[in-house]
């Protein structure tokens, strides 16, 4: 039953990389907190100092409302799963599990009880006896999960966890990390660059982007209103379609087309229209056409990629339109377009600030 | 399970045949030589011979010189090894710590593995000279009262202290390459789970290292054993009355100083049949606790 809150929090290394620039942040109790982002861009640095493995350069750090910064590791009450598992190769399952209960002084019949249960709970009692060198890849992130629960901490960190398990068991082992933080609303922080990961998983979510939080919502809110140029492209899967327009006299103009419905835009300044695949119509008067380059049949859906028309060839105008059921187009066809404008936005090119 | 026969060819035994010939000259001879000649009582100008039987063992084992030897020979080899490996684990623990200038401080702490073993025991003998000696000076003025020509304590202290700080050079460089082995991300998830940094060490660190540790256990009883006959022979030789005459060095004296070629090569057969059944012991007994 725990807290978290970052305030002005700053990492700037010794060879003046700035890691994480004022970064401030209210999580509250049994919360699962996403941090995503493009590789590099500090999100495991700032787990990392929630862990204490990396030391605050600036701001403040508080758990439950006390200050952490100076507390060691051990003591911070917090635990971790790395994304290579960090187990401790010399030692048996049971004795991972154990080794930080007995470290905090518990009696061997309390830790004996304590493991047992939560290896029943993981379904990993089977191998307690073995050394991780014997277990797959599967049953390491368990035993690795396993050590976290079982000390009962205030906040859970995961490190990419999943990015080392095949495609099938990351989505199972997403769906039970999601499962067992339900059950245990332990507040938990989990960092990935894989947004479907972050989607599925986050109460809420933190996009971040060159050691800033560019927006931290629900998935639906950065999905569906994203502040800024980045969160807008990193989050959906297929990417959101990005078009270079620009607002002269009084209406905006994506390529050689005008497109209704928008004032009030700022003149003279390059502008991108965002549009999701799911929010471009068919309609044989369209005023957007593209020539169809690939058609991915997804099953219940279908993608179709084509070049718009009207663009110089220099300027990036591929679309991606998401046909409701499948799609019978074929390669080299000419497909009308209508954007859906009310559910459009619109960007500042130079800034990625939303105007609309 | 059925075993795949392939056709015999004699190609591959050409292949082996010159590590075999190697082996064949420079070990199994001169070991078959040793043992025929630990049977053989010469005289001392090598012009005649006369076939003993175990008189040479006999002479040997029941000889106080010997089992006196042998005393030191296990006392030295036990703090040679034990000290410099301590020694080394400590600078390679502190040396994995440092952060700035690290690649300088390790080749300094390197440094010493190029200094053959006679010339370390040349160095240490000139730091211990009773007339010019700096090391001897200062423990007289520290109110130790120390002679190694006479004490044999000293003279023990002496070529054991130089017998470490020669081998620490080479532990070292095995512990930090071991050391640099160990995962960040274990080393990490041990500072959440364990809030003492010596009991992480003991718990984690040093479990890491075993396979190292056990390395270095026999290269360096190998080393105590036989390589320090250089330091022996430059230092006390032995003295004061054989207190610091270690197997291999009695080896020597008798058999090419005291030209007692039969019981020198007893002896040299009865420290083969030792170094066999310590490293039977090594590997059935040490090397079952080490984790790979």
């Amino acid at each position: 039953m725990s807290t978290l809150t970052l305030s002005g929090i700053n990492k700037r290394y010794d060879n003046g990389a700035h890691a994480v620039r004022g970064v401030d942040m209210d999580i509250s109790d049994g919360e699962l907190i996403v941090f995503v982002g493009p590789s590099g861009c500090g999100k495991s640095t700032l787990l990392r100092m929630v862990a204490g493995l990396e030391a605050i350069t600036e701001g403040e750090m508080k758990i439950d409302g006390t200050r952490i910064n100076e507390i060691s590791p051990a003591d911070r009450d917090v635990a971790m799963v790395f994304q290579n598992y960090a187990l401790y190769p010399h030692m048996s399952v049971f004795r991972n599990m154990a080794y930080g209960l007995s470290n905090r002084g518990m009696a061997k019949s309390d830790i004996e009880a304590k493991v047992r249960e939560t290896a029943r709970m993981l379904r990993i009692e089977d191998y307690l006896e073995r050394k991780p060198a014997q277990l797959s890849g599967g049953q390491r992130q368990r035993v690795a999960m396993g050590r976290a629960i079982v000390r009962s901490p205030k906040l859970f960190l995961f490190d990419e966890p999943l990015s080392n398990l095949d495609a099938k068991l990351r989505v199972q082992m997403r769906i039970e990390i999601k499962r067992l933080q339900r059950e245990l609303g332990v507040t938990s922080i989990y960092v990935t660059h894989d947004q479907t990961e972050a989607m599925t998983l986050a109460d809420r979510l933190a996009v971040i982007n060159e050691g800033k939080v560019e927006q931290m919502g629900s998935p639906m809110d950065l999905y569906s209103d994203p502040k800024t140029l980045f969160v807008a492209s990193f989050i959906g899967s297929p990417h959101i379609n990005l078009l270079p327009a620009r607002f002269e006299n009084g209406e905006l103009q994506v390529g050689a087309t005008t497109m209704p419905g928008f004032e009030a835009l700022p003149e003279g300044v390059p502008l991108m229209l965002g549009v999701r695949p799911e929010h471009i119509a068919q309609h044989p008067e369209g005023a957007f056409e593209i020539s169809v380059d690939l058609v991915e049949q997804l099953g219940a859906d279908s993608l179709i990629y084509g070049a718009v028309s009207g663009f110089n060839g220099d300027e990036p105008h591929e679309l991606c339109v998401r046909a409701g059921e499948a799609s019978q187009r074929e390669p080299g066809e000419l497909l009308k377009l209508n954007f859906e404008t009310d559910r459009a936005m619109v960007f500042r090119q130079d800034s990625g600030e939303r105007l609309v | 399970m059925k075993r795949v026969q392939f056709e015999r060819s004699t190609v591959p035994y050409f292949f082996v045949a010159p590590q075999i010939a190697i082996i064949a000259v420079f070990f199994l001879w001169p070991a078959a030589q040793a043992i025929y000649q630990s049977f053989l009582l010469e005289d001392a100008f090598g012009l005649s011979s006369q076939f003993v039987w175990f008189r040479n063992y006999e002479d040997t084992i029941l000889n106080f010189a010997w089992l006196q030897s042998a005393g030191f020979t296990v006392v030295f080899s036990a703090a040679v090894t034990l000290g410099s490996l301590s020694i080394a684990l400590l600078l390679a623990v502190k040396a994995n710590e440092v952060l700035h200038g690290s690649s300088s401080y390790k080749t300094m702490l390197m440094w010493a593995y190029a200094v053959a073993p006679p010339v370390a025991g040349l160095m240490g003998n000139l730091m211990f000279n009773p007339f010019i000696g700096d090391l001897y000076t200062a423990m007289n003025v520290l109110g130790w009262d120390f002679n190694q020509k006479l004490d044999a304590f000293d003279a023990g202290f002496v070529v054991i202290l130089i017998s470490v700080w020669k081998q620490v050079s080479v532990n070292f460089i095995f512990f930090l390459s071991g050391l640099q082995g160990i995962s960040k991300g274990v080393m990490e998830a041990a500072t959440l789970d364990c809030r003492s940094p010596t009991k992480r060490f003991w718990t984690i660190t040093f479990p890491l290292l075993a396979p190292t540790t056990f390395f270095l256990m026999v290269i360096n009883i190998t080393y105590a054993f036989f390589e320090t006959f250089g330091i022996i022979d430059t230092t006390t030789r032995g003295a004061p009355g054989g207190a610091t005459n270690t197997l291999v060095y009695k080896v020597y004296t008798d058999g090419f100083l005291g030209a007692d070629l039969g019981g020198s090569s007893a002896q040299s057969v009865i420290l083969m049949l030792m170094v066999l059944a310590l490293t039977v012991f090594q590997f059935r007994f040490i090397e079952r606790k080490v984790h790979y």
